[in-house]
């Protein structure tokens, strides 16, 4: 896995000073964030208070209004030219993001086509692999992800965490860099949650750089490097799963954990227990 | 005057030729529509507005104006602007360009059916726009867009009638022309009307069994 050259090496997500606007509607108003190799941040925050945006301004399935968005040291999805930026062709938007893979929330696997076939067709049509050889490593994928013995099964024969776990195997195949995902649980039913976490826990043991958008405190607690508590469009609290989930007194960071203890208390005793 | 069934087998070798060249004309009419229908409902797609403008002009034209209109202007304009087309080419040519504007309309919409989150996906793995076109919208939403491709192929073949009027031999001007020479009205139209039944329930019966080759992913949805 260890091929670091220089040591602390540049990030490999760089996102300066970036704004969004949808039409009248600032959703982010200034975002600056770091990623480097190796490391899980965790975003969390209130519902509407710009996430998904932001990952999908890093992916450029958004394009943001305002600011510099690096991966690995390249610009995305614009070219700096006499003081204005110019949108660059498709194709070059998917060289810059070539290392980037994203899992949504709604997994969107392709219904008309097998497991194997939702990981192999990509490697086919946008890596030109023969097609032995696409179907040699999509299988290899989905039995990394745990499902080796559901390879011809269609999406809609496939549980909620099965179907994930295929979006997973289909962005991990084209090997990438960073994984992106927006909140990959919050479509599943509760049961199926662990299934999707674990394998998510793998990568990150495995040293996959991650960014999770997510409402699994838990897990960020567990897994993250960083945690980045969004609000209203800017970053209102960042750093470790301790500093932001016990130290940090922002006051809207408190309400939004407290809701969030509140919303997930099961048993009234002296303890006041909550899920995971 | 009695339902003489004898007219037609009297005239069976003008009526067998007018057939054919009806089924030529509105097959050639249909395939060259499809194919328009379906590179206008891309370029549409996947253009930006300056593009799909003459476009979308070409379309409203089509739509908003009769066919039989629309075969005079190619058949007897023509000429004015070089264009000097027989009456078979002039009159496939507009079956195809008058279908074809039909067509990209329901490409049009089979395109928006499929959810844009399996586009993104797609463009996230670096497949092309079309690309994604030919591998996940197409094969998705032809299930769907089937019977209004069928439907249409349907009115396509009644159409064809109307090439009668640049002078083409086609079924119904045979049967037009024999009707009036023998007055037999009645089994001439009958026999009109039995055959494009006829295409009709054949592109129906096609229809219906290529919706459930190209279906079969959506069967499995039902276990
Ligand atoms: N395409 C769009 N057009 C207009 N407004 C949008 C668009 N996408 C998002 N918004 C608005 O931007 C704001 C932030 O949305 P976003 O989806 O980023 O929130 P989020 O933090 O991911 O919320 P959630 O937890 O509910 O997923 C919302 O107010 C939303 O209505
Ligand atoms: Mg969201």
């Amino acid at each position: 896995m260890a091929e670091e050259k220089t040591p602390n090496s540049r990030p490999i997500i760089d996102v300066r000073g970036v704004w969004k606007r949808f039409g009248s509607a600032e959703v982010l108003k200034g975002i600056d964030l770091q990623i480097k190799k190796s490391e899980v941040t965790c975003i969390i925050g209130p519902s509407g208070s710009g996430k998904s945006t932001l990952l999908r301004c890093i992916a450029f399935l958004e394009e943001y209004s305002e600011g510099e968005i690096y991966i690995e040291g390249e610009l995305l999805g614009f070219s700096l030219e006499n003081g204005g930026r110019r949108r660059v062709s498709d194709a070059e938007v998917d060289r810059v993001r070539r290392n980037v893979g994203f899992v949504f929330q709604q997994f969107n696997l392709w219904p008309h086509m097998s497991a194997l076939e939702n990981v192999a067709m990509p490697l086919k049509l946008s890596r030109g692999m023969p097609r032995e050889e696409a179907a040699r490593r999509a299988r290899a994928m989905l039995e990394k992800v745990g499902l080796g013995h559901r390879t011809q099964a269609y999406p809609s024969q496939l549980s909620g965490g099965q179907q994930q776990r295929v979006g997973i195997a289909r962005a991990l195949a084209m090997e990438p860099h960073i994984m992106l995902f927006d909140e990959p649980t919050s479509a599943l039913d509760p049961e199926l949650v662990g299934e999707v976490l674990q394998v998510m826990r793998d990568l990150a043991s495995e040293g996959m750089t991650m960014a999770v958008v997510t409402h699994e405190m838990g897990f960020a607690a567990q897994v993250a490097d960083t945690v980045m508590f969004i609000d209203h469009g800017i970053i209102a609290a960042s750093g470790s799963p301790n500093e932001v989930f016990r130290e940090n007194q922002n006051s809207r960071l408190r309400q939004f954990l407290q809701n969030y203890f509140e919303r997930n208390v099961f048993w009234q005793g002296s303890e006041g227990a909550a899920a995971p | 005057m009695t339902f003489n069934l004898a007219i037609l087998t009297d005239n069976w070798r003008d009526l067998l030729d007018g057939m054919v060249l009806t089924v030529l004309i509105w097959a050639g009419g249909t395939v060259m529509g499809l194919a328009i229908g379906l590179m206008v409902a891309v370029v549409q797609l996947l253009t930006n507005r300056w593009i799909a403008a003459p476009l979308n002009v070409y379309v409203a034209v089509m739509r908003g104006t009769p066919f039989l209109i629309q075969l005079f202007i190619i058949y007897y304009g023509g000429p004015f602007f070089g264009l000097d087309l027989t009456p078979m080419v002039a009159g496939v040519a507009g079956l195809a360009l008058y279908g074809g504007a039909y067509f990209s309309e329901i490409f049009r919409a089979g395109f928006v059916s499929v959810p844009p989150g399996q586009i993104e996906a797609a463009r996230m793995m670096g497949i092309s726009r079309l690309a994604i076109v030919r591998h996940v919208q197409l094969p998705q939403m032809l299930v769907i867009i089937l019977p209004a491709l069928a439907n249409m192929t349907v009115l396509l073949s009644k159409e064809t009638a109307v090439l009668s009027v640049i002078t083409v031999n086609e079924l119904t001007s045979v049967v037009q022309s024999i009707g009036s020479t023998t007055f037999a009205f009645a089994e001439t139209l009958l026999f009109l009307a039995l055959v494009y039944w006829a295409f009709l329930e054949i592109v129906t019966a096609a229809a219906r069994r290529l919706e459930k080759r190209v279906g079969r992913f959506m069967l499995r949805t039902q276990n």
